[in-house]
C-alpha cells in the first residue's frame, strides 16, 4: 500500500470512530446535566416522579457512557497509530489539555461509580445530588479540553518553526487560541441542548405509544424548557462562531457559504446546487453573509478568490452548514411553539403530529452535531494543522490501516446495536408504571 | 531527578497501577466464565460482581492516563511506537472495548447471556497478551528502519521466544493478582466457599508467574545482553520482590492474613516492575530512542507536572472517598446494601 493509500484510509478510520464517539460523547456531556435538573425540582419541590425520572435516566446513561468511553479509548489511541507526526509535533504543544482531560475522566468515572451506587443511601437527598455535581463537572470539562486541542487544529499558536525546530513554546498560549472560546462554548452548549431533545424525544414516545401518565408529560415539559434556552444559546453562539471564521479562519466561511469573490454587501445563499461555477436554485438573502460574518450589512467579506486553490476545502461543506443551522432554527421553533402552546392550552401541542415532531428532534440534533463537525473537521482540508501541516504529510506509513477500519466498523456496528437493544430492553422490562407502584408500596408514602 | 525521570516515574507508577487494577478485573472475568463452565458460577459470580461494579470505568481510565501522558512528556513515541503498533493494539482495542461494553450491557440491561460470559471472560485474556506485546518491542530487535520509517518485522516478532515468554507471563500474572485480590475480598465479604476457591486459584498460578518471570530474565540474556547486564546491578530489587512472593505464598497456604498477602502480592510486583523499569533506563525503544533524546520541550514538560500536581489533589481524595464507600465497606462488600441506580 502507497503512502497515498494509508492516508486515505487513516482518514475514512479517524472520521469513522469519531462520527460515532461523538453521538455517546455529546450524551454524554449533556445527559449528567439533565439529570441534575431533575433532581434538583425533585428536591424542591418533593415530587417522586423527578427524581425517578433522574434515575430512569441514570440508567439509560450508563449504557452510554460505556460505548463513549470505549469508543473514546479508541480515538484516544488512534490519533497516534494513523497520525503519529502529527502527534509528535502536537505532544510537543498542545499535550497539556488533552493530560488535563484525564483527570476529567478520572473526576467523572469515580464519582459517577459512586452516584450509581449510593440511590437512597443518604437521609438527606441533597447529598445524594451533590455526587453528581463532578459528574457534571468531569463530562462538561472533558469536552472542554478536547474541544481545546481540535480548536488548535484550526487556529495554531504558541510556537514558532525556526529551521524545522520547534521553538518559543507556550502551552498555554497554545490553549487559550483565537479559535477557542467560540468553538468549547459552541460544543458545550449543544452537547446540552442535545441530550434535552433526545430525552424529550423519548418522553413523547411514550405518550404516543399511550402512555397517559403524567410522570411523561411532567418529563416532556422540563426538556423543552431546558432545550429552549440552550437552542437559543446555541444559535447565539453559533453566529459568534461565524464571526470568529470570518476573521481568522476566511476560507472556511466562504467555502461553507460558496462565496468566491471578496466583495462587500455580500449576500447569503441557502441551499442551490453549483452549475458550471454558478450557483444556481438558492435562496438569495441579500446582504445576509456581511451580516453574518461581520454584523454589518455592507462590510466586506473575503471569498475564496484569495487562496490558492489547493488551498481551500471541499465546496460541499455548505450543505453540512446549510443542514445544521436548518436544524438549530428549527428546533428553537419547536420548542417556542411547544412552551408558548402549552401556557395557552392550544391544541396543537398535545396533538399525534406535534409529538412526532418532537420525537424527530432527537435524531435531527444528533444529526446537527454530526454536520456540524463535518462542517468544522472537512472545512479545515487541507490542513491537519491549519498553515502549517497537511494531512499527507502527518499520516502513518503503516501498510494495514484498510483492514483496521474493516476491523473497527464491525465494532462500532456491533456497539451500536448493542446498546440500542439493551436500552430498550431495560426499560421495557421495568416501565414507569410498575415502579412507581413499587415505590408507593415501599414508601407508603404519597406516591402516584 | 532530572524532569526525565521524573516525567518516566510518573507513568511508569500509572502503569503499575493499570496493571494492578486491571489484573484484577481481567482475572475476576475470566474465574467467572471459568466457574460458569465447571457448574460452580454460584459460589464466584456475586463476589465478583460486587467488586466490579462501582469500579469498571476507573480502572479504563489508568491506561487512558498512560498512553496520553507518554504522548505528551515524550512526544517522539507517537513517531516510533504510533506507526509500528497500529495492528497489535487496535486489536487490544477492540477486545477492550468489547469486554467494557458487554460488562455494561450485560450488568444493567439484559443478564445472562452465557455467550457473553465467556467472550468476556476470553477478552479478558487476550487484552494483556496483545498490550504486553508493546513491552516485548520495546526490547529492540524487531524495528527496522525502512526510509527513516520504522517498520515492525513481524516474523521476528512471533517467532521469538521472548515474546511468548512475555505472553505467558502477562497472563499467569493476570490470574495470580487477580486471585489473591478477590481471595482477600471475599473473605472480607465472610463469603468461604468463595475464598475456598479463589485461594486454590491464587496457589495454581503463583507458579507459573514466577517461573515465566524468571524465563524472561534468563532469556534477555541472548536477546538484549546490555538489558541483561543492566538488570544484574538492580538484583536487590529482584531479591525483595521474590521473597515477597515466597511470603504471599506462605500467607495463603496457611489461610491467614489474606489483606497482608495482597499487600506482598502488591509489593512483589511493584519492586519487579520498578527494576525491570529502572534496567531499562534510559531506553524506551532500543536501540532507537531513550527517554532524553524524546523528552518534550522543558515549558511542556514543566506545565505537564503542574497539571500532574493539581490533578493529583484532585483525584487522591476522590479515590480514597470511592475505595472507603466500596472497597472498604463493610456492609457494602458483604452485600448488606444495595443502593444501585
Ligand atoms: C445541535 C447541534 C448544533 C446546532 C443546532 C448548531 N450547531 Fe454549529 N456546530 C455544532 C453543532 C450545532 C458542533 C457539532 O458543535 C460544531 C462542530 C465543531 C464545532 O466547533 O462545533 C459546530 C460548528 C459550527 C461552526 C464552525 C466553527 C468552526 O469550524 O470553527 C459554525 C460557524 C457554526 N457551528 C454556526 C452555527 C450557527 C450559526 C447555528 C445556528 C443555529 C448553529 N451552528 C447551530
Ligand atoms: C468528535 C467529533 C468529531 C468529528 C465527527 C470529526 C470528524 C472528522 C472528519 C470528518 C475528518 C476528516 C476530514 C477529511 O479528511 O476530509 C476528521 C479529521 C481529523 N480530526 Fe476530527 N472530528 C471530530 C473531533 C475532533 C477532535 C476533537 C480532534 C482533536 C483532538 C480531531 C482530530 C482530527 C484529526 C487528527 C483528523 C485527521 C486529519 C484531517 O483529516 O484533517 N477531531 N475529523
Ligand atoms: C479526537 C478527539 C477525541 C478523543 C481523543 C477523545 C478521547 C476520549 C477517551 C480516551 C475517552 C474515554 C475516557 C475514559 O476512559 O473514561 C473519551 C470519553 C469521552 N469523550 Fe471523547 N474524545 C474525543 C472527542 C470527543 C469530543 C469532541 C467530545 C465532546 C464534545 C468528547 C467527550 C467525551 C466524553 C464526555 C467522554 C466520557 C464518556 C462519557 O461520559 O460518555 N470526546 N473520549
Amino acid at each position: 500500500m502507497g503512502n497515498e493509500e494509508a492516508v486515505f484510509w487513516s482518514r475514512v478510520l479517524t472520521e469513522t470512530t469519531l462520527s460515532f464517539h461523538i453521538l455517546y460523547a455529546t450524551i454524554g456531556v449533556g445527559v449528567p446535566l439533565m439529570i441534575m435538573i431533575a433532581q434538583w425540582v425533585g428536591i424542591k419541590k418533593n415530587d417522586e416522579h423527578y427524581i425517578l425520572l433522574a434515575r430512569r435516566w441514570a440508567r439509560g446513561f450508563i449504557i452510554t457512557v460505556a460505548v463513549g468511553v470505549v469508543t473514546g479509548t479508541a480515538i484516544g489511541l488512534q490519533l497516534s497509530l494513523l497520525w503519529p507526526n502529527f502527534m509528535e509535533l502536537a505532544g510537543n504543544v498542545i499535550a497539556l489539555p488533552l493530560f488535563m482531560e484525564t483527570f476529567a475522566f478520572f473526576f467523572e468515572a469515580i464519582f459517577l461509580g459512586i452516584y450509581l451506587y449510593t440511590w437512597d443511601r443518604f437521609e438527606n437527598q441533597k447529598k445524594h445530588l451533590l455526587l453528581l455535581v463532578p459528574v457534571a463537572i468531569g463530562a462538561s470539562f472533558s469536552a472542554v479540553f478536547i474541544t481545546i486541542v481540535n480548536a488548535f487544529m484550526n487556529a495554531p499558536r504558541g510556537f514558532d518553526i525556526v529551521n524545522g525546530e520547534l521553538v518559543n513554546i507556550n502551552p498555554l498560549l497554545a490553549m487559550f487560541n483565537p479559535a477557542m472560546p467560540t468553538k468549547v462554548a459552541h460544543v458545550v452548549i449543544t452537547a446540552y441542548m442535545t441530550s434535552a431533545f433526545v430525552l424529550a424525544a423519548i418522553a413523547a414516545f411514550r405518550m404516543l405509544k399511550g402512555s397517559n401518565h403524567v410522570y411523561h408529560k411532567k418529563a416532556l415539559h422540563l426538556t423543552m424548557k431546558v432545550g429552549l434556552i440552550f437552542a437559543i444559546g446555541s444559535a447565539i453562539i453559533g453566529d459568534f462562531s461565524g464571526k470568529y471564521l470570518a476573521e481568522y479562519q476566511p476560507e472556511k466561511l466562504a467555502a461553507a457559504e460558496w462565496h468566491f469573490e471578496t466583495q462587500e454587501n455580500a449576500p447569503l445563499y441557502l441551499m442551490g446546487i453549483m452549475k458550471d461555477g454558478e450557483v444556481k436554485y438558492a435562496i438569495k438573502i441579500p446582504f445576509g453573509l456581511s451580516i453574518l460574518a461581520h454584523n454589518n450589512p455592507t462590510a466586506e467579506v473575503i471569498g475564496l478568490d484569495q487562496f490558492a486553490e489547493e488551498d481551500t476545502p471541499p465546496l460541499y461543506i455548505h450543505y453540512l452548514f446549510n443542514v445544521m443551522v436548518f436544524i438549530g432554527m428549527w428546533m428553537a421553533l419547536l420548542a417556542a411553539t411547544y412552551w408558548v402552546g402549552t401556557k395557552r392550552r392550544w391544541k396543537m401541542v398535545t396533538t399525534k403530529w406535534f409529538r412526532w415532531l418532537i420525537v424527530l428532534g432527537g435524531p435531527l440534533s444528533l444529526l446537527a452535531i454530526e454536520a456540524g463537525w463535518w462542517l468544522a473537521e472537512v472545512g479545515r482540508q487541507p490542513w491537519i494543522l491549519r498553515n502549517i501541516m497537511r494531512v499527507e504529510d502527518a499520516a502513518t506509513t503503516s501498510g494495514q490501516v484498510d483492514l483496521m477500519l474493516v476491523l473497527f466498523a464491525s465494532l462500532y456496528l456491533v456497539l451500536g446495536v448493542g446498546s440500542i437493544v439493551v436500552l430498550r430492553r431495560m426499560f421495557r422490562k421495568n416501565p414507569v408504571e410498575r415502579e412507581l407502584e413499587d415505590r408507593h408500596t415501599e414508601k407508603g408514602g404519597d406516591v402516584h | 531527578m532530572n524532569l526525565e525521570i521524573l516525567g518516566i516515574s510518573v507513568l511508569w507508577t500509572f502503569l503499575f497501577g493499570y496493571i494492578v487494577v486491571g489484573a484484577i478485573d481481567f482475572g475476576a472475568g475470566f474465574f467467572n466464565a471459568y466457574t460458569v463452565l465447571t457448574g460452580k458460577q454460584r459460589i464466584l459470580t456475586k463476589v465478583i460482581q460486587r467488586y466490579l461494579s462501582p469500579v469498571w470505568e476507573v480502572t479504563n481510565v489508568f491506561l487512558v492516563f498512560f498512553f496520553v501522558g507518554i504522548i505528551g512528556f515524550f512526544p517522539k513515541t507517537a513517531f516510533y511506537y504510533g506507526t509500528t503498533l497500529l495492528v497489535p493494539v487496535s486489536i487490544g482495542v477492540v477486545l477492550l472495548a468489547i469486554r467494557g461494553s458487554y460488562y455494561a450491557f450485560e450488568t444493567y440491561g439484559a443478564r445472562g447471556h452465557k455467550g457473553y460470559t465467556f467472550m468476556y471472560g476470553l477478552a479478558g485474556l487476550l487484552i494483556p497478551a496483545s498490550l504486553s506485546i508493546v513491552l516485548t518491542i520495546s526490547e529492540g530487535g524487531y524495528i527496522e528502519m525502512v526510509n527513516d520509517n520504522p517498520v515492525l518485522d513481524y516474523w521476528e516478532l512471533f517467532t521469538s521466544p521472548l515474546t511468548w515468554s512475555i505472553v505467558v507471563l502477562s497472563i499467569s500474572a493476570t490470574l495470580y493478582i487477580s486471585a489473591v485480590f478477590l481471595t482477600w475480598y471475599a473473605n472480607k465479604a465472610r463469603d468461604v466457599e468463595a475464598t475456598s476457591l479463589l485461594r486454590k486459584y491464587a496457589l495454581i498460578w503463583a507458579l507459573p508467574t514466577i517461573i515465566t518471570a524468571g524465563g524472561i530474565i534468563f532469556e534477555l540474556r541472548k536477546h538484549n545482553p546490555e538489558h541483561f547486564e543492566n538488570i544484574q546491578t538492580f538484583w536487590p530489587m529482584f531479591l525483595i520482590s521474590f521473597i515477597m512472593f515466597i511470603g504471599t505464598v506462605y500467607l495463603l497456604m496457611k489461610k491467614k492474613q489474606y489483606g497482608w498477602a495482597f499487600g506482598l502480592l502488591a509489593g512483589q510486583f511493584a519492586f519487579a516492575f520498578f527494576g525491570y523499569g529502572a534496567s531499562h533506563y534510559p531506553y524506551l525503544l532500543y536501540p532507537y530512542l531513550t527517554i532524553y533524546d524524546s523528552f518534550t520541550n522543558p515549558a511542556m514538560a514543566i506545565s505537564l507536572i503542574v497539571a500532574f500536581i493539581l490533578g493529583l489533589c484532585l483525584l487522591i481524595p476522590s479515590l480514597i472517598l470511592l475505595m472507603r464507600l466500596f472497597l472498604f465497606n463493610k456492609e457494602y462488600v458483604r452485600g448488606n446494601e444495595d443502593h444501585h441506580a
